[in-house]
């Protein structure tokens, strides 16, 4: 009776105390991956969905049919805004440890994700953001004091000091407001889609979820309703590996890709090099183009690596190896970039290093800024009656009640 | 008996519930090797197994049916949803299904699940790591609905709802894991070691489901809350020098009525003291009870205490969080009454 059924536990390649294993990772070589028209029927392109997109190869060159063959100048804001977004994160992740802010999540090691689509998108596009994703705000061009006031719940942040430090929102830069909750957004991506395709606008509309999200009973709501209309949106699996503590073969990437999971519901699923600048923004271009002359919607897997903790609540140290990402095989996202423009001739170490230090006093300045409106603790602080604005429209009769009440509370201490 | 706070405490209940019987599981995000984001479930699954100590995909909708589905085929899950405010993906699954299987199939299938979950603020968690949903769930007709305010009742209640026959929803209010809060954040922390409810047998018990507890007694005023709020509640009494009863609820469905009214028809002046949203929350459901009960012993209206009907906010947590001073207002309001 061989037959004898037993409960698969997905394993974890390793935890502390092991050598890195990436054995599991499959990867193409760069370049070897066809680049189909961007109208190219789902059944016709199934492989896109396995394979792995990649440019850069490993003598820093950009290679095969998904190069953009972008101008130099524009690689060279390319990693500004990457590094930008990284010493900007650095920077936040000492000041929670300072006490100065509550809270605070990184996307160390994801900076391509987000700076390459971002890039390769029109401004009129509308995206919809997990927490992760700082670096949409880098590119459409949020000067990061904005984005301070709003972690510091200050008198400039633009949440009004609702929201926990990253939940940024930006709707003149087409940014959409982060729940905290997971997965919310990804539906929500789609209906803004369907929407511009009523309007008959041709924006899209793209959204970001991590692996261990796409979980969730939402991601299949978006899959579903974005194949049924044929939205035009761009829907993103950031496969950076971890969910706090849990690997991604407890998200169901133990057996299949997540990007194959498109061509189950009809959509385009394309498995890209999330490290690679020049892949991400290729695959973004080819998406957008689909969605944009009416062949609908499109699931990308960036397989990344989350190089930092999840959040400042956690410690990576007690569930997977410390030496992890240094084994990554997909390399740093901004060493790789870095690489590509010092091999063209257009970049070098001590123009890089130029870079980080005026970035690094920019951030500082921003900082010193920031700080002037006021922190969670220190005047000027933000009125705590904002607290019952918002909730409507116009504050019905038993929350002016409730706010009458709240002043008479804090005036009598 | 050990000094424990109400983490070690919540552990050493599934602990024992584990090694007890063999039909018991856990599941939920993290809690396997992790052990939990607050450590709730810390070595339980090196102890345990990969079988009886499951991390689960982020699927709180997935984590109740399933928990559901293993429960109808002769296990005792117990399922973590990593914070209430999560919750909601999965309450079709506890509404619909969970709640009311064993009335629908007129008692052939059930679901013995427990699903324990941290609640409440007071830790900077915003709108999404702070909520008191548990109005939502007292609601639904075939849920049973805890939260203790002390490390003995933690898991003195787990134990009991992972040996019940119907579904638990288990509050823990995370702001008390470590220890008691008066309300007051800007004063040192104190641990569970220098309470008397931080005295933990180490080995098996139970404290009933549908009693209300008299955490202490008195006869000026009756104060009816629970969670963090009964030890707000005991220290703003304890300053305005009232002799109050407070009564610790514990369990919100199936709710104690005869301990709480015989003590309001006593005192004849009673506040409720909640954490959650005022409107339409738990305190609504005991105001209306004392009224029907209790209502030709009154002196004075009932006065509710809660957090304002708002979402939780950030920056204004102790602005919002209905610290002594809301509590110390509602306490005059009723013993000043003719």
């Amino acid at each position: 009776m061989p037959s004898k059924s037993r409960l698969h536990v997905p394993k974890t390649p390793a935890r502390p105390g092991e050598a890195p294993n990436f054995s599991y990772l499959e990867l193409s070589p760069a370049g070897a991956v066809q680049r189909p028209e961007a109208g190219a029927r789902v059944r016709d392109i199934p492989a896109l969905a396995d394979e792995l997109v990649r440019v850069l190869d490993d003598k820093h060159q950009a290679v095969g049919p998904w190069n953009p063959r972008l101008d130099p100048a524009e690689l060279q804001i390319a990693l500004r805004h990457m590094l930008v977004t990284r010493v900007f994160d650095d920077r936040m992740q000492r000041i929670q440890r300072s006490g100065k802010i509550s809270f605070y999540m990184r996307s160390f090691g994801e900076e391509a994700v987000s700076v390459a689509m971002a890039m390769a998108l029109r401004p009129g596009d509308m995206l919809f953001p997990s927490y992760r994703n700082q670096g949409l705000h880098v590119v459409r061009g949020r000067p990061i004091v904005d984005l301070m006031c709003q972690l510091l719940s200050n008198t400039r942040d633009m949440c009004k000091g609702r929201q926990l430090p990253v939940m940024y929102h930006w709707r003149e830069g087409r940014i959409f407001s982060i729940s905290g909750n997971l997965a919310t957004q990804f539906p929500q991506a789609v209906g803004w889609a369907m929407a511009a395709a009523i309007k008959g606008q041709d924006d899209v509309a793209v959204s970001w979820l991590g692996e261990g999200s796409s979980a969730e009973a939402d991601f299949h709501h978006a899959l579903l309703f974005a194949s049924v209309y044929k939205a035009p949106v761009i829907l993103n699996v950031v496969n950076n590996q971890w969910a706090i503590s849990t690997f991604q073969g407890h998200a169901g990437g133990e057996r299949r890709s997540f990007a194959a999971r498109g061509p189950g519901y009809g959509i385009a699923g394309v498995r890209v090099d999330g490290n690679d600048f020049l892949a991400v923004h290729a695959v973004t271009q080819w998406a957008a183009e689909r969605a944009r002359t009416g062949h609908g919607p499109t699931l990308i897997e960036h397989v990344t690596y989350r190089a930092a903790a999840h959040s400042t609540s956690d410690d990576p140290a007690r569930y997977r190896p410390k030496e992890d990402y240094q084994d990554w095989p997909l390399g740093d996202p901004i060493e790789r970039l870095k690489g590509h423009l010092i091999a063209l001739g257009e970049w070098s170490e001590e123009r890089h290093q130029a870079l980080t230090a005026e970035l690094e006093a920019h951030v500082v300045a921003s900082w010193k800024e920031a700080v002037s409106h006021g922190t969670l603790t220190e005047p000027p602080r933000l009125d705590p009656h904002l607290m019952f604005e918002d909730v409507f429209k116009e504050m019905p009769p038993h929350l002016q009640k409730q706010a009458a009440e709240m002043r008479s509370e804090l005036e009598r201490g | 008996m050990a000094q424990r706070n109400m983490i070690h405490a919540l552990n050493s209940a599934m602990d024992i519930m584990l090694g007890r019987d063999p039909s018991v599981v856990v599941l939920g995000e993290d809690v396997g090797y992790f052990g939990g984001v607050f450590r709730c479930t810390e070595g339980l699954q090196r102890k345990y197994g990969e079988h009886r100590v499951l991390d689960t995909p982020i699927s709180e909708g997935g984590i109740i049916a399933a928990a559901i589905g293993m429960a109808v085929n002769g296990l005792r899950p117990v399922a973590e949803i990593q914070f209430a405010d999560y919750i909601y993906p999965g309450y079709d699954q506890i509404v619909s299904e969970l709640a009311r299987l064993r009335y629908r199939s007129a008692g052939e299938f059930f679901a013995p699940v427990t699903v324990r979950t941290p609640s409440g603020g007071g830790i900077r968690g915003g709108q999404t790591h702070s909520q008191s949903p548990e109005a939502l769930f007292a609601h639904v007709a075939g849920l049973k609905v805890v939260m203790p305010s002390n490390p003995y009742d933690a898991k003195g209640l787990l134990i009991a709802s992972i040996e019940d026959d119907d579904p638990v929803i288990f509050f823990e209010p995370k702001r008390i894991y470590n220890g008691p809060f008066d309300g007051e954040p800007d004063k040192p922390a104190v641990p569970w070691s220098a309470h008397p409810k931080g005295e933990v047998p180490d080995g098996h018990y139970t404290v009933p489901i549908g009693k209300a507890e008299i955490v202490r007694s008195g006869n000026d005023l009756t104060i009816v809350t629970y969670g963090t709020m009964v030890h707000v509640s005991e220290a703003t009494a304890r300053k305005l020098g009232l002799d109050a009863e407070i009564i610790d609820v514990r369990t919100m469905v199936p709710l104690d009525t005869d301990t709480i009214c015989s003590s309001v028809a006593r005192t004849g002046r009673c506040v409720i003291v909640h954490e959650a949203t005022r409107f339409a929350g738990f305190g609504a459901e005991l105001s209306a009870t004392i009224q029907e009960e209790c209502f030709w012993n009154l002196q004075a209206p009932i006065v509710r205490v809660a957090g304002w009907d708002t979402p939780y906010p950030h920056a204004f947590e102790w602005e919002y969080f209905p610290g002594q001073a809301r509590v110390a207002k509602a306490l005059k309001t009723v013993m000043e009454a003719a």
